[in-house]
């Protein structure tokens, strides 16, 4: 094992202070750690020579004293933000050969702090899909699998960002979450990752799937790691109209807290689903725990219409999703499927550069906002979010924090999810604080008896991702997670 | 059965999806299963609830109306399918 791609983020930002690495030497580390893992099917599009480029520039930073928060740091990219000169799909056919002619404003802020892009990983097409294998290219192998009998999903949407950190072959990677695509696929992979209050990061230059939910976020191995990497990609941005016009705390700050005294933790009993299995009641019951033992008082709360909260997911997230994927019809960019009638035209075009996930939402998207069943789906959903949202405000007089299991079960083996809506249930415990906005973050915090990992999910108030990091970075502490040894 | 291959033949075309007649039995059967599951939210009662599109609450900012971007359509151009003088090119849609 190569002994830089096993360290944390914060201790390669260390070694490259003290000059005991140079940027170049960590950079080339983790270029070797990405052809290793090439059965993993991780990345879209790998850049090792623009990634040699920006580390050396990072490291003559460096050696003027002018190294800037992420300088030298090797990070990969989910292939749903467009990078300026550098193919982006959204693992779709539809962008197979799209090359953005601007950056993001999220990577913008990484690249201008100094990290280093290792290149473009994979993810279920338009982040539409829970388990990485509605990707145009394949699904990602989830590296956990290494050792076992059966192949397993990294989970979705941002299933390469967080294979790509469990296998030690990038320090951190962006994700984003509409509706847990961030918690997911970390609490299946064994790392760490926040989607941050909706507004707090642009998501000017991402592709849009929901507008009103998506959000970017990092995934990383520990919490520190990922309250730098938000530091940086944070921000008011007046190309985005949601962004939110507020400084950035420092988050670094408030995850080296480590007394909870004062600090009131809600546990939801309606996260407690029918038919849990026990090792997830378990964890949840030791996360309580430990917070408490931190001097964390745990309550008991109601959040009544929990229960609605897939549902109203699954009409509001495809009816915004068939209104900004009507952009993909084969004439200004991407795949165009040829024909002599311009009707045709677009309707090949979609259904041949679509996959099957996707052309099933914007189908269901269409429906839901069609004459005569707009006030029915479209209108009662968006009703039912108010009234979720109206259960965490009031939920949130109480408490400062949520904490709640990350997912119904860890990984499951790819293939074996046929059925749509039991491939929908997988978000039933981040779909709630995704509706309402809010910042949420999973921690790897034990093992299934299959010996996969499983995440607890910290859920806070809208723009408290403070406190979000002050009680993830505790549960780390007394967790004492094991991450995998690969690479 | 409320979504029947009539109704998924109509949709796609709304959507501009082409759909063949043998996924349209296999689609209707399942967005009918998704649509019999969303349909649980009529056991809300939602009387005098407002609905919502945006969770913070922020209203949309204005900003100047000037230009700010733009000058570069052949880079723009450089991603179309077909391009021709400076235009997309299309179909022929007018006789």
């Amino acid at each position: 094992m190569n002994e830089i791609c096993n360290l944390s983020l914060l201790e390669v930002k260390e070694a490259l202070k003290k000059h005991d690495l140079s940027a170049l030497e960590v950079t080339n580390a983790f270029i070797e750690a990405s052809d290793k893992i090439k059965n993993l099917n991780v990345y879209n599009t790998l850049t090792p020579e623009k990634a040699i480029e920006m580390a050396k520039h990072s490291q003559s930073r460096i050696d003027k004293g002018q190294g800037r928060l992420l300088d030298g740091i090797p990070i990969a990219v989910k292939d749903l933000f467009c990078t300026e000169g550098v193919s982006t799909t959204a693992s779709s056919k539809i962008l197979n050969n799209f090359i953005p002619n601007y950056e993001s404003t999220v990577t913008k802020n990484l690249w201008e702090a100094g990290a280093v892009m290792l290149g473009k990983v994979s993810c279920d097409e338009f982040a539409m899909g829970s388990s990485n294998e509605t990707s145009y290219f394949g699904n990602v192998i989830n590296p956990w699998s290494k050792g076992k009998d059966k192949k397993l999903t990294p989970g979705g949407s941002s299933g390469g960002s967080a294979a790509v950190v469990a296998s030690n072959s990038a320090l951190a990677a962006t994700g984003t979450d509409t509706g847990g695509s961030i918690r997911q696929p970390v609490a299946f992979c064994g790392v760490t990752g926040i989607k941050p209050t909706y507004g707090r990061c642009s998501r000017w230059g991402i592709i849009a799937f929901a507008s009103s939910l998506d959000q970017a976020g990092p995934i990383t191995k520990t919490v520190s790691d990922s309250a730098l990497m938000l530091n940086v990609m944070s921000g008011y941005d007046q190309k985005d109209s949601t962004s939110a016009n507020l400084e950035t705390p420092d988050f670094l700050e408030s995850s080296r807290v480590n007394s909870l005294k004062n600090v009131k933790v809600g546990i939801p009993k309606e996260y407690q689903i029918n038919g849990m299995s026990s090792e997830i009641i378990k964890l949840w019951e030791n996360g309580a725990k430990w917070l408490q033992d931190r001097g964390a008082q745990i309550i008991d709360v109601s959040l009544p219409h929990t229960n609605y909260a897939l549902p109203t997911y699954y009409v509001i997230a495809p009816a915004e999703a068939s209104s900004n994927l009507a952009r993909y019809d084969g004439v200004r960019y991407g795949f165009r499927k040829p024909k002599d009638n311009l009707d045709e035209l677009y309707s090949s075009t979609r259904a041949e550069g679509f996959g099957a996930e996707v052309q099933r939402r914007i189908l269901i998207g269409t429906y839901v906002l069609s004459a005569g069943y707009y006030d029915a789906y479209y209108r009662k959903a968006q009703k039912v979010r108010n009234l979720i949202i109206n259960d965490f405000s009031e939920v949130f007089k109480k408490v400062d924090v949520l904490l709640t299991p990350t997912t119904p079960t860890a990984a499951f083996e790819l293939g074996s999810q046929q059925d749509p809506i039991s491939m929908y249930m997988n978000d039933v415990f981040t779909v709630p604080a995704s509706l309402a906005g809010l910042p949420a973050m999973s921690v790897p915090s034990g093992m299934s008896q299959e010996a996969l990992p499983l995440g607890l999910q910290v859920i806070g108030k809208p723009f408290d991702e403070e406190n979000v990091f002050k009680i993830a970075a505790n549960l780390e502490d007394e967790a004492k997670f094991s991450f995998l040894k690969y690479n | 059965m409320p979504i029947d291959k009539d109704t998924v033949s109509k949709v796609s075309n709304l959507a501009r999806i082409e759909i063949d007649d043998k996924q349209l039995e296999k689609l209707s059967k399942e967005l009918d299963s998704v649509i019999e599951w969303i349909n649980t939210l009529n056991e809300v009662e939602t009387e005098g609830i407002e609905p919502i599109a945006h969770v913070t609450g922020q209203t949309l900012p204005l900003r100047e109306d000037k230009v700010n971007d733009g000058g570069y359509a052949e880079k723009i151009l450089n991603n179309a399918p077909e391009q021709a003088s400076g235009f997309f090119v299309v179909p022929k849609v007018v006789e």
